[in-house]
């Protein structure tokens, strides 16, 4: 019978299916940060349990670390009791562990891709919603929580319902300064937040041998913010290229044989999807949340909506609260909104393309001097590399702080955040309220575009600066 | 795991669409190490004011909802990250029910860990119920019938038998996956390791093993 991409992976795995249609999935991957296993280490530890296959497991501490003064030891307090109890953890279950000095330091769903730890066809999880991010390398992966880490810790499984299917197909190609970034969010405005629910994501069509692993990476980073905990993009050519010799990755012998069963790891031209949606990249225009959702966003040329034109009462209450937290009256052109900080970092958009792209904007131009910018590696990786090709000079000439790895203010957990009141233009992926620190107020947009708004002061077009 | 049976008590109306777990239980709490005493942290940028002082029309801070053991929720409750701290401080707080049209899906599944029962209810059952419950009526969910009733009305819902009789019984389901499938489990490895051997992962060049050090 044809099957999709996600029906052959889940296949793959699977074990055993209870008369309610649920499934015990093997786990081949799990990735442990400080947040989420703190509480399923300890109940591990008070049932007596162990670690089933501890090589399974990849610690590495993201979400709390310092972005600045990684040399010198951390002052005693919350955040560094947290990393700690994640290294004394990993270590007691003989875990492998990434310390934050280390070279291959980085975010979660930045480093997995990048060590190869994340390889098509495999089942992959991590107490992270992002954890779809992985699905860009044709593995089947999806955010947890805490219980189910420990879980697969203890037995290797999780208990999963198979999810609906549907294929976003891209067409056409990305005109000059627009991103995979404003195509998920014009999807995500298209299709709502929830949109997707209850349905594994498969990214598609003619356009997707033209994107690279970095732009299919922020694809599959957004699809929770439409509803889905799974996205995948079937492997090929531009995946195994990107695979090859990474630390995790088969070689000789091996990677052949995995790249013949890669190959098939495509959806069969005749299978069914329960939902199909098309997007026209070549139609696609920068775009910028003005809300407290993702599916808040609209043209950088368009203008705050108005609650007013809005018949239904539920929505126009819900559109109203929107604008009331972020300080925005109805109507305003978005290019008229001033800025205070950029944020360009986060798992969604800190990679290597991500950086070459804003510093083609930001090069030989200065941020607005009512402005704080910074940049912040997805990975030390990102960070070195960069830092190879001179891209650290371009940011920091042009006055954008030049930090080390981490989620930073994506989810600011450590020092960087938001102020009350605060307004940010951000590449993350969630504009909810108080996620930059408690009354600030996001933005979302690609790098490019945050880079616009940092030279500019406001919210910009970075086509016209692109000519 | 914490059994669920019935349940009577307060519904908290809480209508507000997308309440992600952000809202539910703020990112910088993240950083408290242990699942207890987080009840207080429950909804705190919208209940508490900078300086600690309470919101007073936050619904959580009045009488009688702030003796609440069911919130009568929005649609897509509890969307966005994976945190099980929105769980665990609902139930800290006393929450043990989450009604809503729709919710997150990550949310929805993690519920059940600590013995909280999400509800899924359809439209007209739903708005009816947020009725009853800003008249502070008393709610009564039973998990063996499936059946949320209150003094002028009721209805029925789904979940899916597994998580209903684990919540049922409090059951533990991880000690059930070792006593019932540990042969499977050993039995699905050797398959895997001769048809994906490139799976399996052993040490070797670059690979990061336990207590390697700064590179
Ligand atoms: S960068 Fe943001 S979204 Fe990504 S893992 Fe970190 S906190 Fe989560």
């Amino acid at each position: 019978m044809a099957a999709t991409l996600y029906d052959k992976v889940w296949d793959e795995h699977v074990v055993k299916t209870y008369a309610d249609g649920s499934s015990l999935l093997y786990v081949d991957r799990h990735l442990v940060q400080e947040v989420s296993s703190p509480q399923a280490f300890a109940g591990l530890a008070a049932a007596g349990r162990a670690l089933r296959r501890p090589e399974a497991h990849l610690a590495v501490a993201d979400h709390a670390v310092p972005t600045t003064g990684r040399g010198r030891p951390m002052p005693d307090g919350l955040a560094s009791r947290q990393l700690r109890r994640l290294e004394d953890n990993a270590k007691a279950s003989a875990m492998p562990y990434i310390p934050m000095t280390d070279r291959r330091h980085g975010i979660v769903h930045v480093i997995g891709p990048e060590l190869g730890f994340t390889l098509p066809g495999a089942t992959l999880v991590c107490g992270d919603s992002h954890t779809c991010t992985h699905g860009a390398l044709g593995a089947l992966a999806f955010g947890i929580g805490a219980s189910e880490c420990e879980m697969v810790f203890a037995t290797q499984y999780i208990r999963q319902m198979r999810q609906k299917r549907m294929l976003v197909a891209f067409t056409g190609r990305l005109p000059l300064g627009v991103e995979t970034k404003d195509a998920v969010l014009a999807f995500i405005r298209a299709v709502g937040v929830g949109g997707s629910a209850g349905h594994a994501i498969e990214y598609g069509g003619p356009a997707m041998a033209g994107l690279s692993i970095e732009a299919r990476m922020t694809l599959c980073n957004m699809a929770v913010e439409a509803g889905s905990r799974v996205a995948m993009v079937a492997p090929d050519d531009v995946t195994f290229a990107y695979l090859e010799g990474r630390p995790y990755a088969p070689a000789g012998a091996a990677w052949e044989r995995a790249l013949d069963h890669w190959r098939g790891l495509r959806s069969d031209p005749d299978a069914v999807f329960d939902r199909t949606v098309t997007v026209d990249l070549s139609t696609v225009a920068p775009h910028v949340t003005w809300g407290t959702t993702p599916e808040e966003s609209v043209p950088i040329d368009g203008r705050v909506p108005d609650p007013d034109a809005e018949a239904d009462p539920a929505r126009r209450l819900r559109l109203q609260r929107s604008l009331d937290y972020m300080g925005l009256a109805a109507g305003t052109l978005l290019e008229d909104v001033a800025v205070d900080r950029v944020f360009i970092g986060s798992c969604t958009n800190a990679r290597l393309e991500d950086l070459r792209a804003a510093a083609r904007v930001v090069a030989g131009r200065h941020v607005d001097r009512r402005v704080t910018a910074m940049v912040v590696p997805g990975s030390a990786a990102v960070r070195l590399q960069a830092e190879v090709e001179g891209l650290d000079r371009i940011f920091r000439d042009a006055g954008f702080e030049w930090r080390e790895a981490g989620c930073s203010m994506c989810v600011a957990m450590n020092d960087d955040r938001l102020q009350p009141g605060e307004r940010c233009a951000s590449t993350s992926n969630r504009n909810f309220e108080g996620r930059q620190g408690r009354g600030g107020r996001t933005h979302l947009m690609s790098p490019p575009m945050a880079a616009a708004a940092a030279i500019s002061g406001h919210l910009a077009d970075v086509r016209t600066m692109l000519a | 795991m914490i059994p669920f049976t019935t349940l009577a008590g307060i519904a908290a109306p809480f209508p507000d669409a997308d309440v992600d777990t952000d809202i539910i239980f703020p990112a910088r709490f993240l950083l408290l190490l242990d699942k207890e005493g987080l009840g207080k942290h429950l909804f705190h940028d919208r209940r508490w004011r900078e300086d600690g002082s309470a919101v007073i029309d936050f619904v959580l801070n009045r009488p009688p909802f702030d003796r609440a053991r069911i919130l009568v929720a929005g649609p897509r409750f509890g969307s966005g990250s994976s945190r099980e701290q929105a769980v665990w401080t609902l139930a800290d707080f006393g929450i043990r029910c989450v009604i809503a049209p729709s919710f997150g899906e990550i949310f929805f599944a993690n519920c059940p860990k600590t013995g909280v029962l999400p509800v899924i209810a359809g439209a007209a059952d739903h708005a009816a119920l947020m009725e009853a419950a800003r008249r502070g009526e008393t709610v009564q969910v039973d998990l063996e019938t499936q059946r949320v009733t209150w003094p002028g009305g009721s209805f029925a819902f789904e979940v899916e038998e597994h998580r209903r009789r684990s919540l049922l019984q409090g059951l533990d389901e991880i000690g059930m996956v070792l006593a019932d499938d540990t042969a499977d489990i050993a039995a699905f490895e050797r398959q895997r390791a001769a048809r994906t051997p490139w799976l399996e992962i052993t040490g070797g060049a670059g690979r990061i093993v336990a207590g390697d050090g700064p590179a």
